[in-house]
């Protein structure tokens, strides 16, 4: 003990008995008994602070656990053409996408979601792609217009499936497809950049389109409506349980064009398998009836997300189909200018009777400046000339005018001109002067920058729908202004100040073009008692040596595409009383195929017009020996071009499988 | 004197009144949890309920000598046990904590924890009255405490060895060893928790620790248990949301809403009347434990009576703690209330052992309870 305490002094102990202890311990339980009541008051404090001063927030908490608002993307407005028939509109679809932030094993999701939908390996690349990019709280579309039983499969597995939201909404729907793609251009998902700008939740609402090039970006303000909201008592796993309200959206306002539906696909589907575009407009009220660019994307899958596949086949077309070529095309008018110089010599003095020899070729400077046809037209005058297309005629002519006159009226007809068009790119092209070369070059202007410029070559550059409006100028004598959106109660447009005589002479000479023997006989209206009037042009994209020249100019057919001349064509109808007018470029075109050539397809195009059946009839008969209509050349293109690059052929129907159900009839009412 | 069988007269009437409607109110949230179903829950938990309370019952009648007796070979059976886990998860790998016994599983940590009472009280009062404040009263019971808490700690359940701890230490403040010793353990632990928090402490429990101190911080990850817990006691105001209106716990939200966090599930829909009722209810039965033991006659009974309510404190005090963000979680039920057998169980014996001193008292000629 003493040797314990000794050691341990400390514990010394006082005196010990049993009394005592129990005394301690009775102490003690009661201490024991105080902190318990102590912590028990201090629980229901604490339970009191959490459950009463911040219930509020707490509550708050709760409710957005359990209730999940989601927007309910707006209809987009519909674009309808100037007799209201649809060229976008909006269809009801069943969706599945990806929200990346709430993915978890993509892997396996992306596996079962692949089984489920029966998607193409093509399809599960594009996702994967996707997925990689994304911002992670952008939706990326897995896939949609699926069947009601696809849509079913993947929302009852949705607990399984984390990060997956299957949606039914509205897609956006082109029924003339790959003919309206430049016109309209397309929808998609918002970019990261554009939320991150905006932090519209909106834009990341699984559904929700932009507009993302042609008139679907100019309009997207006017088109996009205001969203609505659902609000879903959801479980922990995302599980649905009920819905408790929701708020209907409210359609975006519908655009209406000056286009008329028919005639734009009726133009894409007749520019056959040629890289070109036509252009019509109205002679009265400067309406653009049609702007068909061919080839072209379709734009029913470019709002569905396209493939690597289909985007890489696109981008390497040297028939260029990602370009708009009635507003990004620019080409040398070749001989569709020679009726707008003829005007104004005629404005500037010259007597439509007077006479130029052609011999076929002739001397400008230092060169030799040829006609297109080697031994020479002979005795020229005006109509001739025009009808013919005798260069000849145009080079002597210029040098006595000079090239400020041809250009001033070149700019009065539209060409080089801005036009204030919906679309965020467009090349307005050149007309030269001399102050513009000295401008550009340090060079001085020279005589044969002008007889080159007269028939429509050198660096005069102009895109089709200038040229559309320079044939509905020189038909109408007015300043026609390229509208495309419709309005009736638009003024009618000012006089262009040039003679009615002087028109008339024109309108005389490019009716010959057509009808008397000239050089567009092609463009001939299939209808009685309507003359087409119109001009040819042929713009070469490469230059013919002298050597060439001597051992006989080469056929197109014998050239590369690349080199070959471009085919244009000028022209309106009915020629007596303007009432249509269309410029057509059909690139690289060489001439070489009749039917398929400018002067035909323009005149096809414009009968459409005044006798649609008989249009439609001529081209049901040639479309197959095209290989169909644009989408299913299209869809075939497609194939082909998967089997050369060795990527597993797309399953049969994908992309546009399974039929869908009623369209969105709400749209009618909203108009 | 009455026509009441004196065996029947004598038991606890008011006791089991108190227990069985904690129970039954925890079977009642159990049936709520379940969106309004008898099963899977709250059928299982009334018939463990009668079940255990039935042994309760029978340990009530047996002489409080015997668990005396008992208390040293039952440590050590237990200490075997926690040994042989140890020993099985070493071969299966990572941790394990009960032992398959075919027809059941046995968690020998979860006996541990009356039984370190029975242990340390049977040491207390074997130990002559004079010795109490020598070392020779310190360095047994510590070492006692230490192994299973050793044992228990590298499974690793944090919960139960702190509950062991806590327990065995009780017995030693209730035995009456000098006061500063528990003072200047406590500072010492106190300085000591920095460095057992860097070094003796898994990653993952770590990682609970510093989600305790700031749930916000990762509210979808491992700060999810308490941030929700909170907003399902914090939503419930003070008259709750109703019965069968939570939806926390309809709607999955917070987890373990039927186990270790159903004291959330119950708040939800009582609100803090619930909640302080509740309180209320496990504070009168603490005060009828340290009652008995304060009119117990002889030191073992004293002192395993005060340490069993006091390991029933402890149950109810680290969950409703961690429940309420006060305390990391750790996997520590609410007696009567959870949802599990193996607890229910533990806080039986405890009630069974101190009824049967409670029993003894009284048949002393003690009548006042």
């Amino acid at each position: 003990m003493a040797h314990d305490g000794m050691k341990f002094p400390k514990l010394t102990p006082k005196h010990v008995t049993e009394a005592s202890l129990t005394q301690t311990f009775s102490r003690r339980a009661f201490a024991l008994g105080a902190i318990q009541g102590g912590v028990g008051a201090l629980l229901v404090g604490r339970m009191a602070w959490i459950s009463i001063a911040d219930n509020e927030k707490y509550a708050l908490l709760s409710e957005s656990n359990r209730v999940n608002l989601t927007l309910v993307p707006p209809r987009r407005g519909w674009i309808l053409d100037r007799h209201g028939k649809p060229l976008a509109k909006n269809r009801t679809d069943f969706r599945v996408d990806i929200i990346p932030d709430r993915l978890r094993n993509k892997d396996a999701v992306i596996g079962s979601l692949a089984n489920l939908l029966s998607l193409s390996p093509d399809d599960v690349e594009r996702i994967r792609e996707d997925l990689e990019n994304s911002a992670g709280f952008q939706p990326v579309q897995v896939a949609d217009k699926l069947s009601y039983e696809q849509f079913a499969a993947v929302s009852v597995r949705l607990p399984d499936l984390p990060g997956v939201a299957p949606a039914q909404g509205f897609s956006r729907d082109y029924p003339a497809g790959p003919t309206v793609g430049h016109l309209l251009g397309y929808v998609g998902i918002a970019s990261a950049e554009q939320y991150k700008e905006r932090k519209d939740p909106l834009l990341i609402t699984p559904g929700f389109k932009v507009g993302k090039d042609g008139l679907e970006k100019s309009f997207e303000q006017n088109l996009t409506g205001k969203p609505g909201a659902k609000r879903v008592e959801v479980t922990a796993r995302g599980k649905v349980v009920r819905e408790l309200t929701t708020r209907p959206d409210t359609p975006g306002n519908s655009v209406r064009l000056t286009i008329d539906a028919g005639l734009q696909e009726y133009a894409g589907r007749r520019l056959a398998t040629q890289s070109g575009s036509v252009v019509v407009m109205d002679c009265q009220s400067g309406d653009l009836l049609a702007m068909a660019s061919m080839p072209s994307f379709d734009p029913n899958s470019f709002s569905d997300g396209i493939s690597h596949a289909e985007w890489n086949m696109l981008s390497e077309d040297d028939h260029v189909p990602l370009r708009n070529k009635t507003l990004q095309g620019l080409y040398p008018p070749g001989s569709t200018v020679k009726p707008m110089a003829a005007l104004s010599f005629l404005e500037a003095g010259l007597g439509p009777e007077e006479i130029v020899h052609c011999g076929g070729a002739i001397s400008v400077g230092n060169g030799r400046f040829h006609c297109w046809k080697r031994g020479g037209h002979g005795a020229v005058n005006m109509r001739r000339g025009i009808a013919q297309s005798c260069d000849i005629y145009f080079y002597v002519m210029a040098q006595r005018f000079g090239m400020q006159v041809i250009a001033d009226m070149a700019r009065r007809l539209g060409l080089g001109q801005k036009f204030p068009l919906p679309y965020p790119s467009q090349n307005y092209g050149t007309v030269p002067d001399p102050a513009w070369k000295l401008k550009k070059y340090g060079k001085e202007w020279q005589i044969y920058d002008t007889v080159n410029a007269t028939i429509g070559q050198g660096y005069m550059l102009v895109n089709p729908t200038q040229m559309a409006v320079m044939a509905a100028r020189l038909a109408s004598g007015r300043q026609l202004m390229p509208q495309l959106v419709l309005d009736p109660r638009r003024p009618a447009p000012a006089p262009l100040g040039v003679k009615q005589e002087h028109l008339d002479i024109i309108h005389e000479a490019m009716s010959a073009v057509v009808n008397g023997g000239g050089t567009g006989g092609a463009a001939r209206i299939a209808v009685p008692d309507i003359l087409m009037a119109g001009k040819t042009g042929t713009a070469q994209v490469r230059r013919i040596t002298m050597a060439e020249r001597r051992a006989g100019v080469r056929r197109d057919a014998s050239l590369p595409f690349k080199l070959r001349d471009h085919a244009l064509f000028i022209g309106y109808a009915p020629f007596d009383k303007p009432r249509y007018a269309v410029g057509t470029i059909i690139e690289h075109g060489g001439h070489m195929n009749r039917n398929e050539d400018a002067p035909m397809i323009s005149g096809d195009v414009l009968t459409y017009l005044f006798d649609p059946a008989k249009a439609l009839e001529k081209l049901d008969t040639l479309e197959k020996q095209w290989g169909g209509p644009p989408n299913q050349r299209l869809a075939e293109q497609m194939q082909t071009y998967r089997i050369e690059k060795g990527l597993d052929p797309a399953p049969p129907g994908s992309g546009n499988a399974a039929a869908v159900p009623a369209e969105d009839t709400g749209q009618e009412a909203a108009d | 004197m009455s026509i009441v069988p004196s065996p029947i007269a004598n038991l606890p009437w008011r006791l089991m009144m108190l227990v069985t409607a904690i129970a039954l109110f925890g079977i009642t949230v159990l049936y709520s949890a379940a969106s309004g179903s008898m099963t899977p829950w709250a059928l299982n938990q009334l018939v463990r309920f009668i079940v255990f309370a039935g042994m309760a019952l029978v340990l009530s009648r047996i002489p409080v000598s015997l668990f005396a007796t008992y208390a040293w070979p039952a440590y050590g059976a237990i200490v075997i046990a926690l040994i042989l886990v140890e020993l099985i998860g070493g071969v299966a790998g990572g941790s394990q904590r009960w032992i398959n016994l075919g027809f059941m599983q046995l968690q020998p940590s979860e006996f541990m924890k009356p039984v370190i009472v029975l242990a340390v009280a049977r040491f207390y009062a074997r130990l002559p009255v004079g010795e109490v404040r020598r070392w020779n009263a310190i360095w047994p019971a510590l070492l006692m405490i230490g192994l299973p808490w050793a044992l228990v700690i590298v499974q690793p359940d944090l919960g139960t060895a702190t509950m062991i701890a806590a327990g065995g230490i009780t017995v030693m403040f209730l035995a009456g060893l000098p006061l500063r010793l528990f003072i200047g353990a406590g500072l010492a632990v106190a300085a000591f928790i920095p460095f057992a928090f860097m070094f003796l402490l898994h990653e993952y429990q770590q990682k609970r620790v510093l989600i305790f101190l700031d749930p916000e911080s990762d509210p979808l990850g491992a700060g999810y248990h308490i941030s929700q817990s909170k907003i399902a006691i914090g939503s419930g105001g003070l008259f709750g949301k109703g019965f069968l209106n939570g939806t926390q716990s309809h709607l999955d939200y917070l987890p373990e809403g039927h186990t270790d966090f159903v004291f959330a599930t119950m708040a939800e829909e009582w609100g803090l009347v619930g909640g302080a009722l509740m309180i209320f209810a496990f504070l009168l039965l603490f005060r009828w434990g340290l009652r008995v033991s304060t009119r117990a006659k002889d030191r073992f009974s004293r002192l395993t009576a005060a340490g069993l309510t006091t390991t029933i404190f402890f149950y109810v005090a680290i969950n409703l703690m961690m429940v309420m963000g006060l305390a990391p979680v750790v996997g520590i039920p609410l007696p009567f209330m959870s949802y599990g057998g193996s607890s229910m169980l533990t806080v039986m014996l405890c009630l069974g052992i101190i009824m049967s001193i409670a029993r003894e008292a009284k048949s002393r000629g003690n009548r006042l309870l």
